[in-house]
């Protein structure tokens, strides 16, 4: 197992290294750039321009461009941000409490609704129920997000008044517990649906598989409880892909919900990586990047050897 | 000019008290000088009131206290003031810093740093217009209690100018050759060359700590700009959530008027319908930047407890042609182009019908605005005509070619713009009836105002801009054949419009301190670049706001980039 994981530590570092070239390369190539921004401003010159650039180092070669960014990141210097000039490494930090905020209330609802509706489904096969699970979810998932959202901002916070159209807190206020989570539950449910659909179809796909076995037969056989059969016999069973899910879910957590929390004005990482994307705040879309690939690499990794925890049937070598 | 002012609003107050006819009022006020728009606008309901030194208009002394939530569609980011100029970091930055004087709507010069206005007549300024002496107030402080001195001036000014700093711009600093402190109120300097808008550019100096920050390594990431301004201004910093909102709170020993708010909170709602959203569930007070959009101007005037302020702009929207192109240096081409455009239409149809047309690069309010150019006639058949006479003959396609040349060419804008994306099929389809073959190539923000817009890349760009200098009317740096960067020129003349006749008229407008002489330029610099049709004018930008009912002192200004340039004077009703 140490083995295993070993090698699979080097193969990750490798993998990582090439991802940020490629990135670092493709950001730089492509067309635009950060002082683009101040272009219009009345009395901007060209030379001005020209000193902006050269500020954030832009005048250099790439691969020097390269190398530095690099040193600075094994040093823990992330850069500083093109757009607000502070460490890269604040910004981005000061992200993850409100993104977490949104993305896990949203996968914890996805889970409950999700793996209830899956088991529910799988058990009650080809009934209403389960017909109306399996169109609410192909309906969940084909809804754009930013259509919905907006539906629900019409309709309960303009219309009807009972949410407010946006925000994580009610501005000016002193902090309440209650004011937050009157701001967090529309976007974490319009979140939480898309997830729902995943949820519930791989968990109806997973329990399906499993309670047609004979071990379950042989457990109502016993006259072991339904209950116990289902949640301690075949879920415990059908859970493997859904540690995989979870976890391949994790690097979500971080990197947010782009488009929930554009509308829903909440300042997430998805919004970060939006704007440094449009005015092109190289500094902040690579720390994101390497947070984003070390999440993928890191949980892809945690997930298969968790699943071999959780699942009998798999060794390594 | 001030006392002019107070002098027609006093006038105004009495009409509206029925003290003096409307025609008596206007033949007082243009005896004293004014247009007859402006004379109006002083009569104009909810426009009456004053200068913000002044409160004629105003029934009692405001009340103090409460908030405002401001809201913009882009994030402000950049605090210090020297460093971005840009509309959204100036909206947070007039309520934080001060200039030595200010600009109001109507767009006199207000001590504010400074006690006085220099001029030549108080000796502020030297007969050649080669030397200035600025007088400071000694009652400012800065934010941490200490005095605003002379220090602070000579500072900022070295910062600006400082090869390592990243400074919004430079322009007319760069002609300072000598500049001291005899004292601790007051500031001298001596100029390289007469320069006109040199007021116009202390005004938007807004001015930075010495004291702070003459110890910092690097100005360029000092946390002065992002999470700890200090200014003098009425508003204090308290703090950033990023992604999310800003938050100011009153400044009790401000120098100047008010503030009357005890805070002001600007919150960055990126999509504009859930930014209108917000306006009307109330969980913004105010629309900053970027305001209303024309196509909710009808159901925003409807809407009860708000007010809907619709001004205008200092913005114009062009067609710029790219001279490097040999097509666009026939004169012919561009005005079969200019007579192929159905404004009018893009006006009505695109957007709502609330700008208006425009002949000019500056906006209507300017002191040098030139009301008498001819005005654009949308007439295919006279496009054809002036392209036949040329020697511009219909192709198999219909697309005209003239020595093997053929009249195609793209149109380039900020990509996602939905309503210049409408406008741009409206010119491609007139054009195409006159044989003027146009694709449309958008891109995105960070691409096109990049180096395809900066070195000229471009065919052709729809761009909206002041092409003027802030508040002042000189367009050098755009229209000059020295300003091309395409051709190692400094400047933003990226039209690559060469026209020797007009550098005359520019450089003499520059330099000439006399502003009824400078008036008579600038209207020649328009007429000639209406003339030869540098640029495609289309329209002035309106600026569509609302607040909540009751904020006093909410003044759109065209002087300024951003509406909250006077909060010091805001408060609730």
């Amino acid at each position: 197992m140490t083995a295993y994981f070993l090698r699979r530590l080097r193969q990750s570092v490798v993998l990582l290294i090439l991802v940020t070239i490629v990135a670092f390369g493709l950001m730089h190539l492509a067309p635009g750039g950060p002082e683009a921004v101040y272009a219009l401003s009345p009395g901007m010159r060209a030379e001005d321009l020209q000193r902006i650039r050269a500020s954030f180092g832009l005048d250099q070669p790439l691969p020097v461009q390269y190398v530095k960014w690099a040193a600075g990141m094994l040093t823990g210097d992330w850069g500083r941000s093109y757009r607000d000039s502070r460490p890269v490494r604040d910004v981005i930090f000061d992200r993850i409490p409100a993104t977490l905020e949104l993305t896990v209330t949203a996968l914890a609802i996805a889970i409950v609704v999700g793996v209830s509706l899956g088991v529910l489904g799988a058990l009650r096969q080809r009934s209403l129920p389960d017909y109306l699970a399996t169109i609410g979810a192909m309906v969940a998932l084909s809804v754009p997000t930013f259509w919905f959202g907006l539906m629900v901002i019409f309709v309960f916070a303009e219309r009807l008044g009972w949410i407010p159209s946006g925000g994580r807190e009610t501005l000016g206020a002193d902090f309440s517990l209650a004011d937050r989570l009157h701001h967090l539950i529309a976007p974490a449910l319009v979140l939480g649906l898309v997830l729902v659909a995943t949820w519930s179809r791989y968990t109806r796909a997973s329990m399906i598989e499993v309670v047609n076995q004979d071990y379950i037969r042989t457990a109502r056989a016993k006259g072991l409880g339904e209950r116990r059969v289902i949640w301690g016999h075949a879920f415990r069973n059908a859970a493997g892909p859904l540690v995989t899910l979870a976890g391949l879910q994790i690097p979500f957590l971080f990197s947010g919900a782009l488009v929930t929390e554009s509308v829903f004005t909440w300042p997430g990482m998805g919004r970060l990586f939006v704007d440094s994307l449009g005015y092109r705040d190289y500094p902040v879309l690579m720390g994101v990047l390497v947070v984003t690939a070390l999440l993928v690499i890191g949980s892809n990794l945690a997930a298969d050897l968790l699943v071999a925890v959780v699942d009998p049937r798999i060794r390594f070598r | 000019m001030i006392r002019h002012h107070d002098d027609v609003m006093r006038l105004a107050d009495q009409v509206r008290a029925g003290r003096l006819s409307r025609r008596e009022f206007f033949a007082r006020a243009v005896a004293a000088g004014f247009s007859l728009t402006m004379a109006s606008s002083f009569l104009a309901p909810g426009r009456a009131s004053a200068a913000p030194t002044r409160s004629l208009a105003r029934q009692a002394e405001p009340k103090k206290g409460g908030q405002v939530i401001v809201g913009f569609s882009q994030e402000p980011t950049v605090f210090n003031p020297l460093k971005s100029t840009l509309e959204v970091d100036r909206g947070v930055q007039y309520s934080l810093f001060d200039s030595l004087w200010r600009i109001d709507d109507k767009g006199a010069l207000i001590p504010n740093l400074a006690t006085e206005l220099p001029s030549v007549e108080n000796g502020g300024i030297g007969k050649d217009g080669l030397s200035y002496t600025f007088k400071l107030r000694n009652d400012a402080k800065w934010h941490d209690g200490q005095p605003f001195t002379a220090k602070d001036v000579l500072f900022s000014h070295a910062a600006i100018m400082n090869p390592d700093f990243a400074a919004g711009n430079r322009i007319g600093h760069d002609k300072i050759t000598d500049i001291s402190a005899p004292d601790d109120h007051t500031v001298t300097m001596k100029l390289s060359e007469a320069y006109a808008p040199f007021l116009i550019v202390w005004m938007d100096t807004y001015l930075i700590p010495e004291h702070l920050l003459k110890d910092v390594k690097d100005l360029n990431t000092a946390d002065f700009n992002s999470i700890a301004p200090v200014g003098t201004g009425p508003f204090k910093w308290v703090e950033r959530a990023p992604g999310d909102h800003i938050t100011v709170a009153a400044n009790p020993d401000y120098h100047g008027e008010g503030p009357y708010l005890d805070k002001i909170i600007f919150k960055y709602v990126p999509d504009l319908t859930v930014f209108f959203t917000q306006f009307k569930t109330g969980e913004i007070d105010a629309t900053g930047i970027q305001g209303i959009t024309a196509d909710n101007y009808a159901e925003a005037k409807t809407l009860q407890g708000k007010t809907i302020y619709n001004a205008p702009s200092p913005f114009v929207e062009f067609i710029y042609m790219n001279f490097g192109k040999p097509v666009f240096q026939d004169k012919a081409v561009r005005e079969a182009m200019y007579a192929g455009m159905d404004k009018q239409n893009i006006i009505d149809k695109v957007y709502y019908g609330l700008p208006a047309p425009s002949e000019t690069y500056l906006p209507e309010a300017s002191w040098a605005f030139d009301p008498d150019l001819p005005a654009q006639k949308f007439d295919v058949e006279q496009a054809k005509q002036t392209l036949d006479a040329a020697g511009w003959k219909p192709g198999a396609d219909g697309i005209r070619e003239k020595d093997g040349v053929k009249l195609s060419f793209t149109t380039s804008t900020t990509a996602g713009n939905k309503v210049r994306e409408q406008a741009q099929q409206y010119l491609q389809q007139t054009w195409k009836e006159a044989g003027i073959d146009m694709q449309i190539n958008n891109m995105p923000a960070a691409v096109i105002w990049g180096d395809y817009y900066n070195k000229s890349q471009y065919d052709t760009v729809m761009i909206g801009l002041n092409a003027g200098l802030g508040a002042d009317p000189d367009g050098t740096t755009r229209f000059g054949s020295n300003y091309i960067p395409a051709q190692g020129g400094g400047g933003q003349n990226t039209m690559q419009y060469k026209n020797p006749d007009l550098d005359k008229l520019l450089d003499a407008g520059a330099k000439e301190l006399d502003q009824a002489k400078r008036k008579e330029i600038y209207f020649k610099v328009q007429q000639v670049l209406r003339d030869d049709l540098a640029y495609l004018p289309i329209f002035h930008y309106v600026t569509i706001e609302g607040t909540k009912e009751g904020l006093q002192e909410y003044k759109p200004s065209v002087f300024v980039v951003s509406n909250q340039w006077n909060t010091n004077v805001w408060s609730w009703a």
